[in-house]
């Protein structure tokens, strides 16, 4: 394999501009992710403990194995939302080893509005769900949750994709054999207590959980009965009368090692469909990512510098290396498996696109997982790019990305603007996961661009009018654009509502990547079968 | 010489006779008891035969059983170790019977010995010197007082019947020597009925130096210098060493010659250790030792002295039981340098040095730094049918203070895992300064075993290190996935995770964050403390920490964690979640029906307490009786039914009261 040689002195001043300027746009990123570990604050923390509780996040660290890593997933998901109620949307998600098997666990944070379902929360366990049975692998339900949050009943309960969703998932990713368990570690109420129920093996904490479809307050207003919460609906009554649930547990630890053991017995083998190596640090530092990427997205830079930093030995296999070059496509290895990188490295071209779309088929053809590092302000625009048929080879790459069957994982590594999005797989897309960096921008097109076309749709209204527009006015009406454009392209606006899967250190880059495919390769990858491409 | 014999022995001193054995091409015949079945001598040996039960006076007394295993193997000879038959005169007799050699001395011999004051008597016979006393019937107090003043003071005054230190007082001065003896044959009277009392000298200082003597069928008898055996705990030798410090060389020669004489004295042929007590409450003089008594075999302290003489006194042994005269004289016999004993036992220091047991998960000794005599391997377990020494831990230097720092060394690399050990009490000694400067004596350690037993506090690095090791986070990863070898990644944050550690029996949860690649912050009762791991070998762990680097060894034993630190060894259990008491989560608090049926039998009424599993009801369904069983421990809160009643399923037939701490 070819080794990427860099060109680029971490000792230079450049390097130096650019560390720093990645730096302040990840301590953003570290506040706002402080603010999610904090869950529902200290006093409500304290709450939860002196309960004999333990706390979500440290649940999540019990259930998996010693020294498991965890992909945390949607981390940052209503962040600055319905008013900063609630941190990580109320409940933490993400893929981590339990019992030697990679399994997606959703724990509710009770300790956030006692675990209610915001819009958010539905987002991000529906997500969560959808990596899970995209990616074959068994689900934890650690619940602890007051269901649906009322004020905002009409955002998460009547909608396709709002609370019936969940159960609606639940009962296909069983029909799968992807495995369902659920621990019910608080309250389970209404809609929720369909978590049990519908899953496949159900602990629940002895005088802490409970499960009913109308709680006390409910039941005495329906038909006045009076009954506790236990009697009603706790571990004694679920596991001896009911069969709502399968095993009793002391406490919080009991039963996480419950859980643990139902994982240990699902009798699953991963086995991946790709030729695996021995995985090699690559030869430069992924450290320096900070400084070989310019803090400014319009500041072009090789991105092959990034890929020196991620893949295995910095090996990588360049295809067409000389064609459509704004494109670079090539095979490598990350951590010890094999991917396609597709990259941008300049706007998109007819040629760009046609190479991308052959790459794509490729990978394809060969199984070869894809990698996405998206930077794309676009395609070339004009109009010897439109008659060149721009549309239709862009269109060729858009189908070739929308059709594969092979695991997809984009990386947002600066600008995601109009269709490049599309192209370089996208939200919309359904990569496996979909990360982003704190410099990025997502938006329909740049905030600069998108006022110059409103300024000069306005501008020929007002001349058509035969009125003049000084350029102070055309300013005052550029820069609200401009602000709504910036405010709303931002990564923690984005990951706030769940455009992405998370915003991520740039220096973990390899490390995600790496932990995305070997999660992305519990399932089996299937034939594809492409769309028709236009000729 | 013989071709083919037997080991009347186990453990390390049947291994160290075998591999002598070995070494001069003699087979070797091991007899085992049914608990040494898969013991290290039996494999060592070229035949072994069972010879009986796991107690010694059904295995390894059995003269009869090793006779027979004589000569069913064509054993030519017999040698007994230490222990066991070794002094046993009968045995020797029986195979002196059935014409089998004994590797030791004659029955006369053992027998003369064997009778300490007859021994004593004999000996002053010689010409070896005793303890000055007076053990006579004159019991007039003014010929008492003339022969204590005879002796010097300070004496002893004994009841003849005493022990335990009834009927004892110590005279310094000759003035209150009368209320003494008054006193000591008033409390001789009362505790024994005899008042009769003996004098002896007493020794202020005293030290137990014994000399190895070696004698042939020939008439010729020699000494193989000196060992001092002075640290001792209930006449339980702990550390001995040869030669002895401070030795004048004229008291050598003194006690050398004396020990040959009492050697002759009694034709002694084989290897033989005279015990003396010197005096040294003014240093070591050629006039104040004083015989004890003589045993009448191999000692366990006989490495030191091969050490120090580079002769095999079980070849030695050999030989001369063959018939063969000694293979040196006095003149070629030499001895240079200076040697280390310490005894590793299965024993429990801080809590009065009570033997332990249990199975050695992991035993590491220091092979490379010390001569390791042992009976046992990793994998082996300490039973209590017999001495629960591990190994004898031999060094040698060129001076005292280089054998000794040698011999520190090697009790701080010793790691031992399944069972507690006296290591940190034998480091603790080699540390002690008298003990360095050479300034011993049998006191030393009962003067100062507060310390030498003390338990080292737990170490926060221990703690981290079995924190880390029970997070799997030392082992290096088992795969390639990323799963496997990025080991706590998080996103945003340090990973925390928990280690369920039991430390003196308390559950403690440690919790450990993730910091970088092999590097963790642990929290710990003082704070929090960085680790980072420099290298991980097997069970050996260097880290980092506090600016200073460390070396540590994690084993996994009995279910939970030993970690080696600094020559000590701490243990910590591991919590399963799982076996802890599984079955409590679902014991209710009542005892239901399970199916419609008659209750036939109701054996509990309230207030009754019982205990689990307890058979509380006899339930009769679909022709069949069912025993109910009580939940779980407690007390029968309400009985529901009665006999004879009919009850429909779920029918609670009973209710335990509830538990005091559930309601807590």
């Amino acid at each position: 394999m070819s080794i990427l040689k860099s060109s680029l002195s971490p000792k230079s001043a450049q390097f130096a501009t650019n560390k720093a300027a990645h730096e302040a746009a990840m301590d953003s990123v570290r506040g706002a992710a402080q603010t999610a570990l904090d869950g529902g604050g200290e006093s409500a923390r304290q709450r939860h403990v002196s309960r004999g509780k333990i706390l979500p996040r440290e649940r999540v660290s019990r259930l998996l194995d010693p020294g498991s890593p965890f992909l945390e997933v949607g981390m940052l998901a209503a962040h600055g939302l319905y008013e900063g109620a609630a941190p990580s949307a109320g409940m933490i998600a993400g893929i981590g080893r339990v019992e030697g098997q990679e399994v997606m666990i959703l724990a509710n944070d009770a300790t956030v509005k006692g675990g209610t379902y915001y819009p958010m929360s539905v987002k991000k366990h529906l997500r969560a769900q959808e990596i899970a049975e995209q990616n074959n692998l068994p689900c934890i339900y650690l619940v602890d949750s007051g269901g649906a949050n009322l004020p905002n009943q009409d955002e998460v309960f009547p909608d396709r994709d709002h609370f019936g969703r969940i159960f609606f998932n639940q009962a296909n990713m069983s029909a799968r054999g992807i495995a369902q368990i659920a621990v019910v570690m608080g309250s389970c109420t209404a809609g929720g207590a369909y978590v049990p129920a519908m899953s496949d093996e159900t602990i629940i904490v002895k005088n802490q959980g409970t499960i009913f479809l109308a709680g006390p307050p409910l039941v005495k207003a329906a038909t006045g009965e009076e009954v506790t919460a236990e009697d009603l609906g706790g571990g004694d009554v679920h596991t001896r009368l009911s069969g709502v649930a399968d095993h009793l547990a002391r406490d919080d630890a009991h039963a996480l090692a419950l859980a643990r053991r139902s994982i240990a017995s699902l009798n699953r083998i991963k086995t991946p469909d790709v030729a695996l190596q021995s995985p090699e640090e690559p030869l430069y530092d992924p450290d320096e990512i900070l400084g070989v990427v310019p803090a400014d997205l319009k500041t072009p830079y090789d991105i092959r510098e990034v890929i020196a930093r991620v893949v295995d030995g910095s090996r990588f296999d360049e295809f067409k290396a000389r064609y459509g070059t704004t494109l670079v496509c090539g095979f490598a290895h990350i951590h010890g498996m094999p991917v396609g990188i597709i990259a941008n490295n300049g706007v998109l071209f007819s040629e760009s696109a046609v190479k991308g779309a052959h790459f794509v088929e490729l990978s394809s053809q060969r199984k070869v997982p894809l990698v996405f590092l998206q930077n794309i302000t676009g395609f070339m625009v004009g109009r010897k790019y439109e008659s060149g048929g721009i549309a239709k080879d862009g269109a060729k790459l858009v189908t070739a990305v929308a059709t594969t069957s092979v695991p997809k994982i984009t990386m947002l590594v600066g600008g995601s603007f109009g269709a490049g999005n599309y192209g370089m797989c996208g939200r919309a897309y359904s990569p496996r996961f979909l990360w982003t960096w704190p410099n990025s921008r997502i938006s329909v097109m740049g905030g600069e661009q998108a006022a110059g076309v409103l300024a000069t749709v306005r501008r020929d209204g007002i001349q058509r009018k035969g009125g003049t527009w000084s350029a102070e006015e055309e300013q005052a009406f550029k820069k609200p654009i401009v602000d709504q454009f910036e405010e709303q392209g931002h990564p923690l606006y984005a990951t706030a509502r769940l455009w992405d899967d998370g915003i991520v250190d740039p220096r973990k880059t390899r490390d995600i990547l790496g932990l995305s495919l070997s999660a992305a390769l519990n399932a089996p990858i299937e034939d594809t079968r492409f769309g028709l491409f236009r000729m | 010489m013989f071709t083919k014999i037997l080991i009347a022995n186990r453990g390390e001193i049947a291994c160290r006779v075998i591999a002598t054995a070995r070494k001069l091409g003699i087979e070797t015949v091991a007899v085992f008891s049914e608990a040494d079945a898969k013991a290290k001598h039996v494999a060592m040996a070229d035949e072994a035969y069972l010879i009986g039960a796991a107690p010694v006076g059904e295995s390894y007394l059995k003269t009869d059983r090793i006779i027979e295993v004589c000569r069913k193997s064509g054993a030519q000879a017999v040698h007994p170790g230490y222990g066991f038959l070794s002094e046993n005169p009968a045995f020797v007799e029986a195979l002196e019977q059935a014409g089998i050699a004994f590797i030791g001395p004659s029955a006369k011999s053992i027998r003369a010995m064997g009778l300490k004051d007859a021994a004593k008597a004999l000996m002053v016979e010689a010409g070896v010197p005793v303890v000055p006393g007076y053990h006579g019937d004159n019991q007039d107090p003014e010929f008492l007082k003339s022969q204590a003043d005879e002796i010097g003071y300070p004496v002893l005054i004994k009841a003849r019947a005493g022990g335990g230190g009834k009927g004892m007082r110590r005279v310094d001065d000759p003035g209150d020597f009368a209320d003494a003896l008054k006193g000591a044959q008033r409390e001789g009277e009362a505790s024994f009925g005899d008042g009769r009392v003996l004098i002896e000298k007493y020794l202020t200082k005293p030290r137990h130096i014994e000399i190895q003597v070696f004698g042939d069928s020939h008439g010729n008898a020699v000494h193989l210098f000196e060992r001092d055996c002075s640290l001792q705990r209930r006449h339980q030798k702990v550390i001995e060493e040869a030669p002895a410090p401070g030795m004048p060389e004229d008291m050598r020669r003194a006690m050398g010659e004396a020990a040959v004489k009492a050697a002759k004295a009694i034709d002694y042929s084989g290897a033989g250790t005279i015990e003396f007590i010197a005096d040294v409450s003014e240093g070591l003089k050629a006039d104040r030792f004083y015989f004890m008594e003589m045993n009448t075999r191999l000692q366990v302290e006989h490495p030191v002295t091969e050490m120090i003489t580079g002769e095999d006194l079980v070849e030695w042994q050999l030989h001369v039981a063959a018939g063969g005269a000694l293979p040196k004289t006095q003149e070629e016999l030499s001895f240079n340098g200076w040697a280390f004993e310490a005894r590793l036992y299965a024993e429990d220091a801080p809590k009065g040095f009570l033997p332990a047991i249990g199975t050695l998960e992991h035993l590491s000794l220091p092979e490379t730094s010390a001569r390791i005599d042992s009976g046992v391997r990793a994998g082996d377990a300490i039973t209590p049918y017999y001495d629960p020494m591990i190994a004898k831990i031999i060094v040698h230097g060129p001076t005292r203070q280089a054998a000794l720092g040698k011999l520190l060394a090697s009790l701080e690399a010793t790691e031992v895992a399944g069972c507690v050990t006296n290591v940190g009490f034998l480091a603790a000694l080699c540390r002690h300064d008298g003990f360095s400067q050479g300034d011993v004596d049998t006191g030393l350690i009962d003067r100062d075993l507060e310390t030498l037993i003390a338990q080292p506090a737990m170490p926060g690095d221990a703690i981290a290190l079995a924190a880390l090791k029970a997070l799997g986070l030392t082992k290096p990863a088992t795969g390639a996935d990323p799963y496997d070898t990025l080991a706590g990644w998080r996103l945003w944050s340090a990973s925390r995770q928990f280690a369920l550690l039991e430390i003196g029996g308390e559950r403690r949860d440690v919790e450990v964050h993730a910091l970088g690649h092999q590097h963790f912050a642990v929290h710990l009762e003082d704070g929090v403390r960085d680790y980072a791991l420099v290298r991980v070998e097997g069970s050996g762990i260097t880290f980092e920490t506090d600016g200073r680097r460390a070396h540590g060894v994690v084993v996994e034993a009995n279910g939970g964690l030993t970690v080696f630190l600094n020559g000590n060894a701490f243990t910590f259990g591991l919590t399963d979640t799982l076996s802890a008491d599984d079955d409590a989560a679902g014991a209710g608090d009542q005892l239901i029906a399970p199916m419609p049926g008659l209750v036939k039998v109701l054996n509990a009424s309230a207030g009754d307490t019982v205990i689990k599993d307890q058979p509380l009801i006899i339930l009769e369904a679909m022709k069949m009786e069912h025993t109910l069983k009580a939940p779980r421990d407690g007390v029968i809160g309400e009985v529901l039914v009665s006999e004879g009643e009919q009850v429909t399923d779920g029918t609670v037939l009973l209710a335990l009261a509830e538990e005091q701490d559930d309601a807590a």
